[in-house]
């Protein structure tokens, strides 16, 4: 099953696929996509985020991969739907988008064994999780100046239950900048792979229902621009569209 | 009597209350109870931030090697880290000590609790943002190398006891000139001074909310100061922050935690 949440005339609700470019409202209505707000498609708790979690895009940033998984959290201004707005601000000379699998978690657990992990997933979306570089620092690095910005983690369209994906660790990533790929991998890189990640994390505490994983991304992080529509998308689970706007947009 | 906002187990809902230090006593709904008798339960349920690196000391004690790897350079921005929910612990409650450890670091620190969704506030106008104060023990494992996120340090089960209440904003004269005082096993360790921060609480909101939206409910820890106690199996944490309220918390092996639970 594939759910969204949307807004359309002022009602917020669920929205569930039916055409390529139509969505079907729980009120039955039938609407183009474009005609709708989407929202994070689930509320999310707590949410982690990992670093480094694939081997090239370590290395492109200069690192040896982590011997363990390099985790940060996010609170929940960060999150944005799809087809929605990320600000760039009018400072910075690399800001990247990093397209991403992302796990919610449907069950309750602490120290869950990685041949159970799947048990504890409740499905997946498509995450962006833009890094504006120019503010990273050596502290808590990443730190929340680059990872936890308002509208800087698009999140969407669709929360896909987990029995419509077959292989989550075989699932190829892309992401394109105005129609251009520019980003490409697979989540079977991954240095640790979803049922690591899950035991790890529940290894010091309890994962709960409604928690997010975002599971890193891989190589091909270049800048955008304002203006740029950067889609990324995963295999399967979906194609999510953001812009990126200028400080202008905001009276900065 | 000062105007305070509590959560009692088993009730769904914070509640409005007052409470009278000199007698010990809160009165919620017209009727008073003795604080000792109150089942006090986790007051806030927002996502917690904290600051790191915000007290001259601490700052001090690592300046020697900002300049140095892996920091390079000492920082610009508010040092941030994530208290998740998962950590949170009420007034009373055991603090879990894993297993495998055998010391926790106590983190004593105000909590500024958002009152109103708050983005790019001024220092001007910040107090109209803020509900209140807290009291917070931001419990560690002990680390000296802040170059990663101290998930694995800070945001273990139990890492985080809040509380009693939420003090409100207008029964504290000013939040940058407090004492802090904790204690081990009733013994004071340390004395903290909220007029040695280096970004004050107005501060902190308007350099925070400028990229990040604080949401009514969260809770902001203004820091925790250099020096800070460790605390080993069945020691008694107490903190007290003149005027808004005082926590009290003991250290518990997990797995006989979970013995008591059962």
């Amino acid at each position: 099953m594939r759910t969204a949440r949307v807004v359309y005339k002022g009602a917020i609700q669920a929205a569930y696929p039916h055409t390529e470019d139509e969505i079907r409202l729980a009120s039955g209505q039938i609407v183009n996509e474009q005609d709708v707000e989407w929202l994070p498609p689930v509320e999310p708790r707590t949410v982690f985020t990992l670093g480094l979690n694939y081997a090239d895009h370590a290395a492109e940033l200069s690192f040896a991969a982590p011997t363990e998984p390099l985790v940060f959290l996010k609170g929940k201004n960060t999150f944005i739907g799809h087809n929605g707005e990320t600000r760039r601000a009018s400072d910075v000379t690399f800001m990247h988008y990093e397209c991403e699998l992302a796990v919610v978690i449907g069950k309750s657990g602490k120290k869950i064994k990685k041949e159970d992990a799947y048990d504890y997933v409740a499905g997946y979306t498509v995450a962006n999780d833009y890094a504006l570089r120019d503010y990273l620092e050596n502290y808590y690095r990443p730190n929340l100046r680059v990872k936890n910005r308002d509208t800087c983690t698009p999140i969407g369209p669709w929360f896909v239950s987990k029995d419509e994906v077959k292989d989550p660790m075989n699932l190829s990533l892309k992401t394109y900048i105005n129609g251009e790929v520019k980003q490409e991998g697979t989540t079977g890189d991954m240095v640790f792979g979803i049922p690591e990640l899950i035991e790890n994390i529940s290894s010091y505490m309890t994962l709960n229902e409604g928690d997010l994983i975002l599971t890193g991304t891989p190589k091909g992080s270049v800048d955008t621009k304002v203006g740029d529509v950067v889609v990324t998308e995963v295999e399967g689970v979906g194609r999510l569209v953001n812009t990126i706007v200028g400080d202008d947009q905001f009276n900065r | 009597m000062k105007d305070i906002q509590l959560k009692f187990k088993g009730v769904e809902h914070v509640l409005d209350a007052k409470v009278d230090f000199a007698s010990e006593q809160v009165e919620v709904n017209g009727l008073d109870y003795s604080i000792e008798q109150v089942p006090f339960d986790v007051p806030v349920s927002g996502t917690m931030y904290g600051l790191l690196l915000n007290y001259k000391d601490e700052y001090a004690a690592l300046e020697g090697e900002m300049n140095d790897k892996p920091y390079i350079a000492p920082p610009k921005a508010p040092v941030l880290y994530i208290k998740p929910e998962n950590t949170f612990i009420a007034d009373g409650e055991m603090i879990p000590l894993p297993d495998e450890e055998e010391e926790l670091r106590v983190g004593a620190a105000l909590g500024i609790v958002i009152g109103r969704d708050a983005t790019r506030v001024s220092k001007e106008d910040a107090y109209d943002y803020i509900a209140g104060y807290t009291v917070v023990n931001d419990i560690s494992l002990p680390h000296t190398n802040v170059h990663r996120p101290a998930v694995k340090e800070k945001a273990r089960d139990g890492f985080c006891p809040v509380g009693p209440w939420v003090m409100s904003k207008e029964a504290v004269a000013n939040p940058n000139d407090l004492t802090i005082t904790v204690k081990v096993n009733d013994e004071v360790k340390q004395t903290v001074q909220t007029k040695n921060l280096i970004r004050n609480v107005e501060t902190i909101i308007a350099d925070l909310t400028d990229f990040m939206t604080l949401y009514a409910g969260d809770v902001v820890l203004v820091g925790v100061d250099h020096g800070a106690p460790i605390v080993k199996e069945n020691d008694g944490v107490t903190i007290e922050i003149e005027g808004v309220g005082t926590l009290y918390n003991r250290v518990m092996k997990e797995s006989a935690l979970k013995e008591v639970k059962r």
